[in-house]
């Protein structure tokens, strides 16, 4: 995959040097494999360059030195890394820790902890895919000078797993059954069950001190997480003001590339117009989290010394239906619903017209993204139609009832959302022409993703999410009839979508190491949950950034939650 | 006087005790909760969830929920914060130097402008002056705060450049004296106005009252100076409600300016009590709370017996 890569950007470099036609380029590169988007995107101005092991793109060696002020709209809070997963504490946390490998945009696997990639072909991995041996570098250290060993691995991993700890998650750790240290570089383990995205989840292991912290009482308030991480990473902690900003500074014996900054400073500006504010009096370099908002994307492209990066997302925005509802388990209902929605409109009108539509739960970049579902047609009259045929007949109101049942039902989102609050009158008013009676009940953050969203409370929720696994495409844990917690199931399947056909297709995608076999699943797991219309797809999230002109190496990635996953590779122009 | 104050020490403890039930009760009831937060996160499970919760003890009964929080707080254990897991008692501490920072530069401007404009007012009654004091203040005070603010971030730090849009310091910098108080004076004036309006209308309401007396008459009578009449005869007089003001002002000082210092990104207590409010960092909105009620209780208390200091006419019994 790497050398694939370096191999079309090398291609690219020569078009752009006029060395080789654009059509010669693309019929090289999809001989070698690629789409023709991706083949593009490699030609694409200010996208050319490389992998971050690699600097093809890059005229000289950067310069080092200076700052960046990052800025996010929520406070990062949670340092240690094991403990929150969450987008804003990962933005501070890739520049602090490392994983054994990494993810770049285009979303190959990069040693980084580890020397190698295990596979089956270097024996990294065992034919059944039931045993792994990870090889470590012996040149890492940690932050206080001491070696990053094997220790550190088997550590983290026990932590994760440790009943008293609060661990972001668990998933595929929980199938580890045995796991040692033959040595001090290297790590063995043996699995309960083939599991596919097991790469995909060391990648986002990012990995914690033994050494530190195998003396602490309680991991759960150790000051490791809040005011004294230590990682291996390129960035050192120096310190928190709380309410106010963070501050990193380069790490000189980082293992790996750069860093080229001698610091990086993330500052938590909560309201987003005085977060844009800031962007353009300059007293932020950068927009982290949560970026631009669509409705200053026009007067941010205007704006002179900045750059406006607009990618996409790994995010989708759904309608989830609540199966516990007997309405939403007619098939009928939900697709008079699904043909009652003017996307299109909410698209254009709501937001700006920069996503795009979506048929799927995953984003476009995924290796298992399935480009060929049919595509949503906004057609009241065919809503009516498919609700008449059912047996869904207009009420006095106009509101349709079918055995005394009548087709009302609420719509639930994160309250203050102004632009899903727009979207949600846009579905209630189409609906209401097809007889689909919708109120709107928002609430607030801490209420709705609470137990009304977790046990199912809900009618109906607009939610935006990866419903995928990070970077990997398996959606078990969401779409599985085992994952309902409403029905004592573990998992976040809180759609209570039962569909036995599709647990097949899920569990076989899981387990099957072969990623052109796994490709052919996953596009069936979409087609069937496009199929039966689990979920209302609407759109992919764009992600709108700017920096200041001149930061090199600023790469939105859809692999990742947060943009500053590679600072080690950032610097000023 | 010891009396007095005595009893009015027990009646406070009492009062205090019930405030944190009620609180502790109403936080807990109502809907949401802190792991709400990590809901979306890709591979969060439910059970995960379920171990989060149970981390910060949430699985318990309330009133056990209760009791602990309680012990720990007569012990000086405040909790630790749901959101960053450190003592409750840091966080919150490390609040009051930048909130103080904002809220007193802002009441010291409110005071000067305020009790000048009041006396000014009261003396020059129903003139321009005082017409244009008494609409700048009903104008002060009906402006939302977070409209203004923003007006002034357009307009002098985007537009014109001469403030920066936010912040208590210029990041990256080494510390200057001058860089701070180029960050502290927009928000401490857009602060300082709302206060202004209070200022100046109770001090025009207070001096009014007082220099229609006959003691003042009888002091220009003397041909005692205007000056002295006004600042050592009737202010000294009309000051009583405005130790009360002040002080009922005090538990401000602490608990900040919510919405100044959301925009104006400054990290205040108002911002604290904002976010632990939204993701629901019970730990940190009760230490706030009991800082917030012991400020009310404590200064309500300091203020009436200061005013009886300051004011002849009132005893206790």
């Amino acid at each position: 995959m790497i050398r694939h890569h370096d191999d079309v950007m090398r291609l690219a470099d020569q078009v752009r040097a006029g060395r080789l036609s654009r059509r010669e380029f693309f019929a090289r590169a999809v001989a070698a494999g690629f789409s023709l988007t991706m083949a593009s995107s490699f030609l694409a101005p200010g996208r050319a360059s490389a992998a971050p092991t690699r600097s093809l793109a890059r005229q000289a060696e950067p310069k080092k030195g200076g700052q960046v002020i990052v800025g996010f709209s929520q406070e990062p809070t949670v340092f240690n890394p094991l403990k929150s997963t969450l987008e804003v504490d990962r933005g501070v946390q890739y520049s602090l820790f490392d994983s054994l490998w990494r993810i770049d945009d285009k979303g190959a696997l990069i040693p980084n902890l580890a020397t190698e990639l295990p596979s089956v072909e270097n024996g990294g991995i065992g034919k059944d895919g039931l045993s792994y041996t990870f090889k470590l570098r012996n040149d890492a250290k940690w932050h206080d000078g001491q070696p990053f060993t094997a220790k550190d691995v088997l550590f983290s991993h026990a932590a994760i797993m440790n009943p008293d700890f609060a661990a972001g998650n668990r998933i595929g750790h929980d199938k580890i059954t045995d796991i040692s240290a033959p040595d001090d570089h290297t790590v063995t383990m043996k699995l309960s069950e083939a599991y596919a995205p097991f790469l995909i989840v060391w990648m986002d292991t990012y990995l914690i001190p033994e050494h530190l912290l195998k003396d602490v009482k309680d991991l759960n308030t150790a000051d490791f997480n809040s005011i004294a991480p230590v990682g291996t990473g390129p960035f050192k902690w120096v310190e928190r003001a709380p309410g106010d900003h963070i501050t990193v500074a380069a790490n000189p014996d980082y293992h790996g590339e750069g860093p080229y900054l001698d610091k990086i400073i993330f500052k938590y500006v909560p309201d987003l117009t005085v977060f844009f504010t800031q962007f353009k009096t300059g007293e932020i370099d950068a927009t982290g989290i949560q970026g631009i908002t669509a409705d200053n994307y026009a007067e941010a492209k205007t704006l002179q010394g900045k750059t406006i990066y607009n990618a996409p997302s790994p995010f989708v925005e759904f309608i989830y239906m609540n199966f516990g509802k007997p309405v939403f388990q007619d098939k009928a209902v939900r697709e008079a619903m699904y043909a009652g929605m003017d996307k299109q409109n909410i698209i254009d009108k709501v937001y700006y017209g920069l996503p795009a539509p979506s048929e799927t739960y995953l984003p476009e970049a995924s290796w298992a993204f399935d480009p060929d579902l049919p595509a949503q047609k906004f057609d009241v009259e065919q809503a009516k139609q498919t609700l008449d045929a059912a047996g869904w007949k207009p009420g006095a109101d106009g509101i349709r009832e079918k055995d005394g049942v009548k087709l009302s039902f609420t719509t639930s989102t994160t309250a203050g959302n102004k632009v899903r609050e727009q979207a949600q009158q846009y579905l209630q008013q189409t609906w209401k022409e097809a007889g689909i009676d919708m109120q709107i009940n928002n609430m607030p953050a801490a209420v709705i993703w609470g137990d009304y969203y977790n046990k199912s409370q809900y009618d109906t929720v607009m939610i935006g999410l990866n419903a995928g696994l990070g970077a990997d495409p398996d959606g078990t844990t969401r779409f599985g009839s085992n994952y309902i917690p409403a029905q004592g199931g573990g998992g976040q399947n809180t759609m209570q979508y039962k569909n036995p056909d599709l647990d097949k297709l899920l569990d076989a995608g899981a387990k099957e190491l072969d990623q052109a076999k796994r490709k052919e699943i996953y596009f069936k797991v979409q087609q069937v949950l496009r199929d039966d219309l689990a979920y209302l797809p609407i759109f992919h999230y764009v992600t709108i950034e700017g920096t200041k002109e001149g930061l090199q190496e600023y790469k939105p990635s859809v692999f990742v939650v947060s943009n500053q996953w590679n600072t080690n590779v950032w610097s000023w122009a | 006087m010891t009396a007095y104050f005595l009893r009015r020490l027990r009646q406070s403890v009492v009062l205090l005790i019930l405030v944190t039930i009620v609180a502790f009760g109403l936080m807990h009831l109502a809907p949401g909760g802190p792991e709400a937060v990590y809901a979306l996160s890709p591979g969060m499970r439910a059970e995960d969830l379920q171990r989060i919760r149970a981390s910060f003890g949430l699985d318990q009964p309330l009133p056990v929920q209760y009791v602990k929080w309680a012990a720990g707080m007569l012990t000086g254990d405040w909790g630790r914060s749901y959101r960053d897991s450190r003592p409750v008692r840091d966080v919150i501490f490390d609040r009051i130097p930048a909130t103080l920072e904002l809220t007193v530069t802002a009441l010291a401007i409110a005071i000067v402008v305020g009790v000048s404009l009041g006396v000014l007012g009261a003396l020059r009654q129903r003139s321009l002056p005082d017409y244009l004091a008494t609409i700048g203040a009903m104008v002060a005070l009906s402006v939302p705060t977070f409209w203004f603010g923003l007006m002034v971030i357009f307009v002098f730090a985007e537009r014109l450049g001469w403030i920066p849009s936010g912040g208590r310091e210029t990041l990256g910098a080494d510390f200057s004296l001058a860089d701070r108080l180029h960050h502290l004076i927009a928000p401490a004036l857009v602060l300082g106005l709302v206060l202004v309006a209070t200022w100046s209308r109770y001090t025009r309401a207070s001096m009014i009252e007082v220099v229609n007396q006959d003691y003042i008459r009888t002091a220009r009578a003397k041909g005692l100076g205007e000056r002295r009449v006004i600042w050592g005869h009737a202010f000294r007089n009309a000051a009583g409600p405005l130790v009360t003001l002040a002080g009922l002002q005090i538990p401000f000082l602490f608990s900040g300016a919510l919405v100044t210092e959301s925009v104006f990104t400054w990290p205040g207590m108002g911002r604290l009590f904002v976010d632990s409010l939204g993701y629901r960092d019970y730990p940190v909105l009760m230490g706030v709370l009991v800082v917030t009620a012991l400020l009310v209780i404590g200064s309500n208390l300091a203020a009436d017996l200061l005013v009886a200091v300051v004011d002849p006419r009132i005893r206790f019994r």
